[in-house]
């Protein structure tokens, strides 16, 4: 409390409270930022949007303000996010499963990957891009579904590994123990004790990455290409929600641009039913662990 | 029975570790793929002139990147400037000061703040930062600007390193002993006082690593700065200047890299040179970051 003109008043206390305030003053911003964000985008998506948005796919003339929708974006960017998403599992659980069940603890591999994923982690998406855009000339692919899922994967699976590791680290020694006294292996340890114990934190570092993923622009750019149809196959490009924004309002017409926040609100969506599901999830498989 | 156990188990191993190595490697796959596809243009011209040309004309075959590079670099500064004194500020109130429910209501909003998309921020950077640059912070300062600007970028890009230094500061100031705060109060210090001249102290180390984490986490950061830095290829002179950043060009030319000669070898050199740069900047925090922790423990 600010007690003016009290004896005890004097530089120091002065200065901790001016510090405080100012403290204070930085959180409220911060948490404004957030709140003026998700606010701005909620008061100009809402008012466009309509349920031709969510359930057509962009109908001729639709980038210049005629009927259509962004379904082509909506489905392109859940099954480019869901195909990485995959991806990803398949190379984070066993590698973090290794990490810690079959390494000795200090081990060199094991300083050298965790290094290494959070090195990863700091790489700008647009590397990613160019880095899948390079694969793809390899492999003689073009811009489509399947070039945008392996340049996503690339993205989000160090994300997944380090999430994923941070909770599986936290095992105690001893459960590991008890499972290899009653006769089990490693394998058996790390896929029937481990994973099971870590369950609630493997659901959210799989749906931190699955929202890292569908909302990555600049890695789908180059490799999952843009298209008005709603892919069929994996050769063929697909359209991806944050794309649908970026080029609906980058054209001049304010319909088109009404669009583009639309489709931001479906986005932003998104990514906060993913963050609240994986809260609710953390909670609810927490029973399964063993205290 | 028992064999076929232990060999799926041996098989599994085997088989784990190489996805480990590989996973690993990864970073090293990153840079030797892009190396391949910029050395056409390493091979006819010298890097000193691709790096500090600042003539950009893909059709005449010049591919100076020194105003994209000189863009980054603004872009990043100015946002790493308004970063550092909130986040620093915010991550000392929450770890110092702030009570436990306040605690425990912030986090997952800054986590949120670090899961919105970068395009999000971008089309509310285009809503919001660039017509108050445009309306009133331009002419406060008695110029023109059309809004798209260093700092319309650098104001975007600083909220969404934000939660990149609250969090490693957070971290950090949580692994310093409490007794040593404890020892501080008790000679009578108050408590800011114990954190400018004890806590900081210990923890400075691990400060600059977060800021230099932000400080790659900016200048990597593409669709944001893209939709509201203007893209102008000069180099700019003022925060209300356009600025042009190395992402965005990769992003921008993509559909025509394939068309002309040697563009996508000069793009592709683009990345390469972002990957370098971050990968610099990573790995100089990590090593800051690994150096904090070991000592303390």
């Amino acid at each position: 409390m600010v007690r003016l003109g009290l004896p005890h008043m004097n530089k120091r206390r002065i200065e901790e409270n001016i510090f405080k305030g100012l403290m204070i003053f930085s959180t409220f911003i911060i948490l404004s930022c957030l709140l003026l964000i998700l606010g701005t985008i909620i008061i100009k998506g809402l008012p466009a949007m309509n349920l031709a948005m969510i359930t057509q796919t962009p109908k001729g003339g639709y980038y210049l303000g005629k009927e259509g929708g962004i379904l082509n974006a909506i489905i392109g960017s859940l099954y480019l996010a869901g195909g990485a998403t995959f991806l990803a599992i398949l190379i984070s659980l066993p590698v973090v499963l290794y990490l810690n069940v079959y390494t000795k603890k200090g081990s060199r591999l094991v300083f050298f990957t965790r290094f290494s994923f959070d090195v990863l982690w700091g790489v700008p998406s647009i590397v990613y891009g160019a880095f899948g855009f390079t694969i793809m000339l390899f492999l003689g692919l073009r811009a489509s579904l399947l070039g945008g899922i392996i340049a996503v994967s690339f993205l989000i699976f160090p994300i997944m590994s380090r999430a994923m590791d941070e909770v599986i680290r936290m095992i105690p020694e001893e459960l590991l123990d008890a499972s290899y006294a009653l006769g089990a292996t490693r394998l058996e340890t790390a896929f029937k004790i481990v994973t099971r114990q870590a369950l609630p934190g493997i659901l959210t570092a799989v749906l931190i990455a699955f929202g890292r993923g569908i909302g990555d622009a600049a890695s789908v750019i180059f490799t999952a290409g843009f298209t008005d149809h709603i892919p069929y196959s994996l050769f063929r490009p697909a359209a991806t929600l944050p794309l649908a924004i970026f080029f609906q309002l980058g054209t001049p017409i304010p319909e088109v641009q009404e669009r583009a926040y639309a489709s931001a609100f479906i986005l932003t969506a998104i990514i906060l039913i993913v963050s609240v599901v994986s809260r609710i999830l953390t909670k609810r498989f927490t029973k399964h662990v063993v205290k | 029975m028992q064999t076929k156990r232990l060999l799926k188990d041996k098989l599994a191993s085997k088989f784990m570790l190489i996805l480990t190595v590989f996973s690993g490697l990864v970073v090293f796959f990153i840079a030797f793929g892009l190396y391949q596809r910029s050395r056409p243009i390493l091979a006819i011209k010298p890097l000193t002139e691709l790096l500090f040309s600042t003539s950009w004309h893909p059709l005449r075959g010049e591919f100076g990147l020194f105003p994209f590079i000189m863009g980054t670099l603004w872009v990043t500064g100015v946002a790493v400037a308004i970063a550092i004194p909130f986040s620093l500020l915010t991550a000392i109130y929450l770890s110092e000061y702030a009570h436990k429910i306040i605690r425990e209501w912030t986090a997952p909003l800054i986590d949120l703040l670090a899961g919105i998309p970068s395009v999000i921020y971008g089309i509310w950077g285009v809503l919001v930062i660039v017509p108050l640059i445009k309306d009133h912070i331009a002419p406060l300062w008695g110029t023109f600007s059309t809004g798209y600007s260093v700092l319309a970028a650098g104001i975007v890009l600083a909220i969404m390193v934000f939660p990149v230094i609250i969090h490693v500061t957070i971290e950090v100031f949580r692994s310093i002993p409490h007794e040593l705060r404890d020892a501080s109060l008790a000679l009578g210090a108050t408590r800011w006082q114990t954190i400018k001249h004890v806590v900081a102290r210990k923890a400075l180390p691990g400060i600059i690593a977060a800021i230099v984490l932000a400080l790659s986490r900016a200048f990597g950061e593409t669709m944001a700065v893209l939709m509201v830095a203007g893209n102008v290829a000069k180099l700019p002179s003022s925060v209300l200047d356009p600025a042009y950043p190395l992402p965005a060009l990769i992003v921008n030319n993509y559909g025509e890299m394939l068309s002309v000669p040697l563009y996508d070898s000069a793009l592709l050199l683009a990345s390469l040179v972002l990957l370098l740069v971050v990968l610099f900047f990573n790995i100089l925090s990590r090593i800051i970051l690994i150096r904090v922790e070991r000592r303390i423990q």
